[in-house]
């Protein structure tokens, strides 16, 4: 079940200056094509997972850029690695491997 | 007994050796599985190893299939190998012979010449000579050429050679001092105590007229001691292993034991058995389209061998299987590679949301895959196929498009291949489907060969090939010049090469190129490679693009989603697959068909 209702909901305020960009370095340092990304959001929406659960890789980018790292594991947790983000995207992007390189930095 | 100080460096070379080389058989026997094992023990007095024993002497010692490869680089391995065989068995059996004695250590008959210059029967030692002569001139010349091999590769034929480390060059300099030094050393004697020959005795001849060829032989003797003893210690940790290696590889697989998915015993076997000969190298294209020179089987065998692997370096390969094709040794590369893939990395993928698979009853299953989603018009092509030929199937991934499992176990994730592939199988069983056919090559291959379904599966090209012969489809040969090409997971992966061509003949000419079917040019697209970047990927596309284009074909045939969206990027031409142009074909007979009618009706009109 989704969560629903009405609650008090955590402040969103994102502090560009204190921004954790260590994630975001890693994968650059791994995988530099992450820097061509321009958010078009195609990788997100021929994903397979994505057609079956909310993973995003567009919202998932949004997020490493923004230094928010929480739950991202779990969301990664969800891609099953087909390779069709990689095949449809525009830039060139090697977004397969970006999340194979995200997958082994959290790992650890 | 005769006996010299100069035999020392041989003898302990020589015992260090087998020492050496009997311990690491035994540890890889030990590593093996149990069930192998078994096989090995009781292989041994089987006949196989009468057949074992052929393909030794073919292969190990006549390096049949490098002549095939490459005829210069074939002679140059036969000329050493056949040819100090042969070196050491005439020169045993002559010592044998003439010294009557049948215990002595093997150094007698080694250094012959030297223990016994003047011969018991000069007529037959004339023969012996002359052979002993003929095949020392015969490894003289593979050693020329494989010195110049080092200088230039060109001259034998290949692009690039190996580039080597310490223990090797310390073995292939020995190596190649060792005929030349024996040479030296037998030719001191011949001079010394007159003996003919045509090559020995005549250098012999011409040194006795300016050196003091009596007080060199010595000297001589012991570089060529020196030089066999530092070739024996350095082989079982050079590249030279694999002359020993070889042989007991040749057995294991004769007595049937096969590659795993772990480096057990076996995995050992092959890897100790690679000789560096660099084939696998001319044969990758990533070295030859996108100048990638790191990354080839040989120099992953040998990171693997001296275990300082890098999984940037494995993970950068198609997994095209060209290599695997081409090596003369035979090993199963491809699964050496993806095996030492798979033990470094491992996810908590937990797919939790897979949806409970509930299937309806059907006789034939169709999984169109992951990249036939991307692909629209092969999925369409294919529906608009099954409809003409009123099959009746069932679309197992039409809105749940669930992966087969083989990306991730290619990106080296078995665990989440393990929980793909259950979710999978039970869909399959619970639909009781007895075919199950498939667009992509990528799922086909994991169907055939992990999921151990016990139904048939098909490619759709085979199974087009099927409804072709039962004449369910309304086809017409088009008036089209194709190329086709073969799928890497298709082709070498699972040996499928002549049903989609047959169907082509039906439909279009096709035209041949020069590396096709076994060895065809992989298109680059390929899943098992997460290290490339997007315009390597294009530099070997370009390069597979440009050879099956060069007849001038209308369209690039493939029967793989990835690589038609591959090939579209580089391509001039329409870029299709074997189910549209099958549509086309159809649709052009429907239209003939059409116009034909009409003009029958405006016939019976004027009539």
């Amino acid at each position: 079940m989704k969560e629903f209702g009405y609650k008090i909901s955590a402040s969103r305020q994102i502090d560009f200056d204190k921004i954790d960009h260590s994630l975001y370095r890693k994968i650059i340092e791994n995988e530099p094509s992450m820097r061509l990304c321009i958010d078009c959001g195609s990788c997100s929406a021929t994903c397979t997972a994505g057609n079956i659960t909310d993973f995003s890789i567009r919202k998932m980018n949004l997020m490493i850029r923004r230094g928010e790292t929480v739950g991202l594991q779990k969301e990664f947790a969800n891609c099953m690695l087909c390779g069709k983000c990689t095949m449809i995207c525009p830039r060139g992007v090697n977004t397969r491997n970006i999340i194979l390189t995200i997958r082994k930095i959290l790992n650890n | 007994m005769p006996f010299h100080y100069f035999v020392l460096p041989f003898t302990v070379g020589l015992i260090i050796l087998l020492v050496v080389v009997i311990y690491k058989f035994a540890q890889w026997i030990i590593n093996l599985e149990r069930d192998d094992r078994i096989k090995m023990l009781t292989g041994i007095f089987s006949i196989k190893s009468i057949k074992a024993i052929k393909e030794v002497v073919s292969e190990s010692l006549l390096h049949r299939k490098i002549f095939k490869v490459n005829p210069v680089l074939g002679y140059m391995h036969m000329s050493l190998a056949f040819g100090w065989f042969l070196l050491i068995v005439i020169g045993n059996f002559e010592a044998m012979w003439f010294g009557k004695n049948y215990v002595d250590p093997p150094y007698v008959a080694i250094f012959y010449k030297y223990f016994h210059p003047v011969s018991p029967h000069p007529e037959l030692t004339k023969i012996f000579n002359f052979i002993l002569d003929f095949l020392l001139l015969t490894i003289l010349s593979g050693v020329f050429l494989a010195l110049m091999k080092r200088f230039k590769s060109k001259i034998v034929g290949m692009k690039k050679t190996t580039v080597l480390k310490p223990f090797d060059k310390m073995a292939l300099y020995s190596l190649w001092a060792i005929f030349p030094l024996r040479l030296l050393a037998e030719s001191f004697v011949a001079g010394t105590y007159n003996i003919n020959s045509f090559l020995t005795g005549t250098l012999g001849d011409i040194f006795n007229n300016f050196l003091p060829v009596k007080d060199l032989i010595i000297p001589a003797y012991w570089g060529y001691s020196l030089a066999l003893g530092i070739f024996f210690i350095s082989l079982p940790y050079s590249r030279y292993m694999h002359i020993p290696t070889e042989v007991l590889l040749i057995f294991a697989r004769h007595y049937g034991v096969k590659a795993r998915r772990e480096l057990d015993g076996f995995a050992q076997m092959e890897l100790n058995a690679c000789s560096r000969c660099g084939i696998c190298i001319d044969a990758c294209q990533l070295a030859s389209a996108a100048n990638i020179n790191n990354v080839q089987m040989v120099y992953i065998i040998r990171s693997l061998r001296e275990n300082n692997t890098d999984i940037h370096t494995i993970s950068n390969c198609l997994l095209c299987g060209r290599c695997e094709q081409i090596c003369p040794v035979g090993i199963n590369l491809t699964n050496i590679r993806q095996t030492s893939k798979l033990h470094t990395y491992s996810t908590p993928a937990s797919y939790e949301y897979l949806p409970v698979p509930t299937p309806e009853k059907t006789e034939i299953l169709y999984f169109a895959g992951c990249m036939t989603h991307i692909t629209k018009s092969i999925k369409e092509s294919v529906i608009k196929i099954f409809k003409a030929a009123n099959v009746n199937y069932t679309f197992m991934d039409e809105n749940n498009e669930i992966c087969c499992g083989r990306p991730s176990m290619l990106a080296g994730d078995f665990n989440a291949f393990e929980k793909l592939k259950n979710h999978n199988i039970e869909y399959i069983k619970k639909s009781k489907a007895k075919l199950l056919i498939t667009s992509c090559p990528i799922c086909l291959k994991t169907f055939k060969e992990d999921y151990a379904l016990d139904i048939e599966i098909m490619h759709h090209s085979q199974y087009f090939k099927l409804l072709i012969e039962q004449n369910k489809l309304q086809i017409e040969k088009l008036d089209k010049k194709v190329v086709y090409h073969d799928p890497c997971e298709l082709g070498r992966g699972l040996g499928i090469y002549d049903e989609p061509r047959k169907v082509l003949n039906s439909i279009a000419n096709i035209t041949s190129v020069a590396n096709e079917k076994q060895k065809s040019l992989c298109c680059g697209g390929s899943l098992a490679n997460t290290e490339i970047n997007t315009y390597q990927r294009f530099l070997v596309t370009k390069n597979a693009y440009k050879e099956l284009t060069v007849n001038n074909p209308d369209y690039l045939i493939t029967g793989c989603p990835l690589c038609k969206r591959t090939f579209r990027k580089a391509s001039e031409i329409p870029v299709k697959d074997i189910a549209e142009i099958i549509v086309e074909s159809m649709n052009h007979k429907k239209i003939q068909n059409s116009i034909y009618s009409s003009k029958n009706l405006y016939l019976q009109k004027v009539i």
